[in-house]
């Protein structure tokens, strides 16, 4: 039996029962699209709308648009891919990592991260198809026999490996995403009204009955695919650094890359997470299921993924001068003093110093701080990506071709394109899905609340009608 | 979902504590339970009602054996075989640089297979919900126990009575 302490605050408050929150959650999903919501989504139209454009004049065009030259080949493209696939990392973590961990806090949250990283990986797609500059050949990157070219990919290469990762990581966590969404989408059909939802969700819902069998496969399965999606979340990240550490670039070549990768995923995925959540929680009033504890909870471990971070950053600076390579060192001397010293001092702030604010109790507890301070390492995640993209190419080997790189409109166009399409995509599902699992929080709310006697006083109740039963009672006799 | 047919005793209950207590107490006086559906998974009902434990996972484990091997055959064949290259100065066969997407094919023949295994086991799929089911409050707060009167000895009152005795809230009989 699980018992919970008192001095744990309830994970769900409110006092909700179960058919509280199948109403809470639902409401948003059957009721009229809220006037908020349509100017959200119009302006998000808007934006993707903009972006398109830019995008379509990149691929019309070619990259040629952007502001890359030979000295820097990859600058925006490569660091919005990255700093994309990193901010989907926060989603597996919640819904696969915490599953294995048995943190029940993540039942609330873990429906909207897990949307929030197949929006994120499809906006990293998008990149990796812009930067390839003829996205029609896209198809050249798969296994395909010798007629379509005239070879086989190269499998000895991390950008082959990427191919997989990326691929293997979008479409399980899609599944994943989506097997643990079929019991809601079940809920909703079995409360439609109206025929056209009726048979959208039924379609979706595939007939899901709830029965104990199905229930004891489902979570099965949800076990088996957390343990898959843990190590797979980690692959992906290690296997986007290794673009960069198997290269023989200073300040690429590095082998402290993984685990420094995935941290750094983590850290910004999180921050995503809070961004994204702190908005939907007032908007949908889930304040009882999205409470001060998540918060504090989602705040802590900012301030972990931040500080493997910055011990990071330290040990490569240290490692730079320690290896006695002179490239190295000037690699990260560059870095730190050259001519893009704002965009290291900035990484440095905003990923290293401001997660350690979160050491004060106020502080995490603060939902106007906790907004800012997530905008802000989601800065810094970014400009990390641009730090070790662009300062480890503008000055190579020879210094005649040492250069800067400054975007174009079209670089920061298909960024914004990106982001149209991310909250496009996320508006649609925050509309026309139930934003909390509702199946999973009624599976905590029990063991987790405040509501123990009123249970037991049920049970107590119901053991006096089976003590009074002739037939319960007839081998007593 | 099997295909039912015949008259069903559907007894309706409030809580999970309750349909998990009851369970053994109706088995024991002799009740055969059909099923027992729920909003949530209720950990322990599947053994109190005697189901058989799942054997998906040895379907996921073939299904991940099949990708390493998939996996393995495809790069070995193509980077050894069928068009040998040295690349780097590796050897054309270089199991090393083989992990990443030997073990990304293994995760995702699993995932897959494993998810496809689930689906045809219980019967879902695009089309079925047009199924008729004992109570649709299943899906929101109420925990729905199916008895087919076919299938039982005793009688409609006596079941029915255990039901009620045991906490249900309500007894409905349905007929397909």
């Amino acid at each position: 039996m699980h018992v919970t302490s008192p001095v744990r605050e309830p994970l769900i408050q409110g006092g909700k029962t179960y058919a509280d929150v199948t109403e809470d959650i639902c409401r948003h999903v059957e009721g009229k699209p809220t006037k908020e919501w349509k100017i959200a989504f119009g302006i998000s139209l808007l934006v993707l709308a903009y972006g398109t454009c830019c995008l379509a004049w990149t691929w019309w065009e070619g990259l040629g648009v952007w502001g890359l030259n030979k000295t820097v080949g990859w600058a925006w493209d490569i660091t919005n891919f990255v700093w994309w696939v990193g901010i989907g990392h926060a989603g597996t973590l919640i819904s696969a990592i915490l599953l294995l961990f048995r943190q029940k806090w993540r039942t609330s949250i873990n429906r909207a991260a897990e949307a929030m990283t197949i929006f994120a990986v499809i906006c990293a797609a998008s990149f990796i198809l812009m930067h390839m500059g003829r996205p029609w050949m896209a198809y050249w990157a798969l296994p395909l026999p010798n007629a379509f070219g005239s070879l086989w990919v190269n499998f000895n290469s991390p950008l082959v490996w990427d191919v997989f990762a990326i691929s293997t990581y979008f479409s399980v966590s899609l599944v994943f995403w989506y097997i643990g969404l079929i019991p809601d989408l079940a809920t909703i059909r079995d409360r439609a009204t109206s025929k056209v939802s009726r048979f959208m969700y039924g379609t979706f819902a595939m007939g899901w009955d709830g029965s104990a069998k199905t229930w004891s496969r489902y979570e099965y399965i949800s076990l088996i695919l957390a343990g898959l999606s843990t190590p797979l979340v980690l692959s992906v990240h290690t296997i986007v650094s290794m673009d960069f550490a198997t290269s023989v670039i200073p300040g690429w070549h590095t082998t402290i890359f993984p685990p420094y990768f995935v941290a750094g995923a983590i850290f910004s995925g999180f921050a995503m997470v809070q961004n994204l959540m702190l908005i939907t929680r007032v908007v949908y009033k889930l304040e009882d299921y999205i409470t001060l504890e998540h918060i504090e909870t989602m705040n802590k471990v900012i301030t972990l993924t931040g500080s493997v971070v910055g011990v990071a950053y330290i040990t490569e600076f240290f490692i730079a001068w320690y290896s006695g390579v002179e490239y190295e060192a000037y690699a990260f001397i560059n870095r730190a003093t050259g001519p893009y010293w704002w965009a290291y001092w900035a990484m440095m702030t905003c990923n290293v110093i401001s997660p350690q604010l979160f050491w004060s109790r106020k502080l995490r507890r603060s939902i106007t701080f906790t907004f800012f301070i997530s905008v802000i390492v989601n800065i810094g995640m970014w400009f990390e990506r641009f730090v070790i993209i662009v300062t480890s190419l503008h000055r190579d080997y020879v210094p005649s071709s040492w250069t800067m790189f400054s975007p174009t409109r079209y670089d920061i166009g298909d960024y914004i394109f990106s982001f149209g399409l991310f909250f496009t995509l996320f508006l649609l599902f925050s509309k026309y899905l139930p934003v909390v699992n509702m199946a999973e929080v009624k599976a905590v709310i029990r063991s987790t609340s405040a509501q123990l006697p009123k249970k037991i006083a049920g049970v107590a109740k119901v053991r006096q009608r089976e003590a009074a039963s002739p037939l319960f009672n007839k081998d007593i006799e | 979902m099997a295909e039912l047919s015949g008259k069903y005793l559907v007894g309706v209950y409030d809580d999970d504590d309750t349909v998990l207590h009851a369970v053994p107490k109706l088995r024991k006086a002799g009740v055969k339970i059909q099923e027992v559906y729920s909003p949530f998974p209720i950990h322990g009902l599947d053994d109190a009602l005697g189901h058989p434990r799942t054997r998906i996972g040895i379907a996921a484990f073939m299904f991940g054996v099949t990708g390493c091997c998939v996996a393995l055959t495809l790069m070995i064949w193509t980077m050894g075989i069928d068009w040998p290259m040295i690349v780097g100065g590796k050897d054309s066969i270089s199991l090393p640089n083989y992990i990443p997407i030997t073990f990304e094919l293994t995760v995702l023949f699993t995932a897959f297979g494993m998810v496809i295994t689930f689906f045809i086991s219980n019967g879902l799929g695009p089309g079925t919900h047009f199924h008729e089911r004992f109570d649709v409050r299943a899906t929101d707060n109420k925990f729905v126990m199916a008895i087919n009167l076919g299938r039982n000895s005793m009688s409609e009152d006596e079941i029915s009575r255990a039901l009620r005795d045991s906490g249900a809230e309500e007894v409905n009989i349905k007929q397909f």
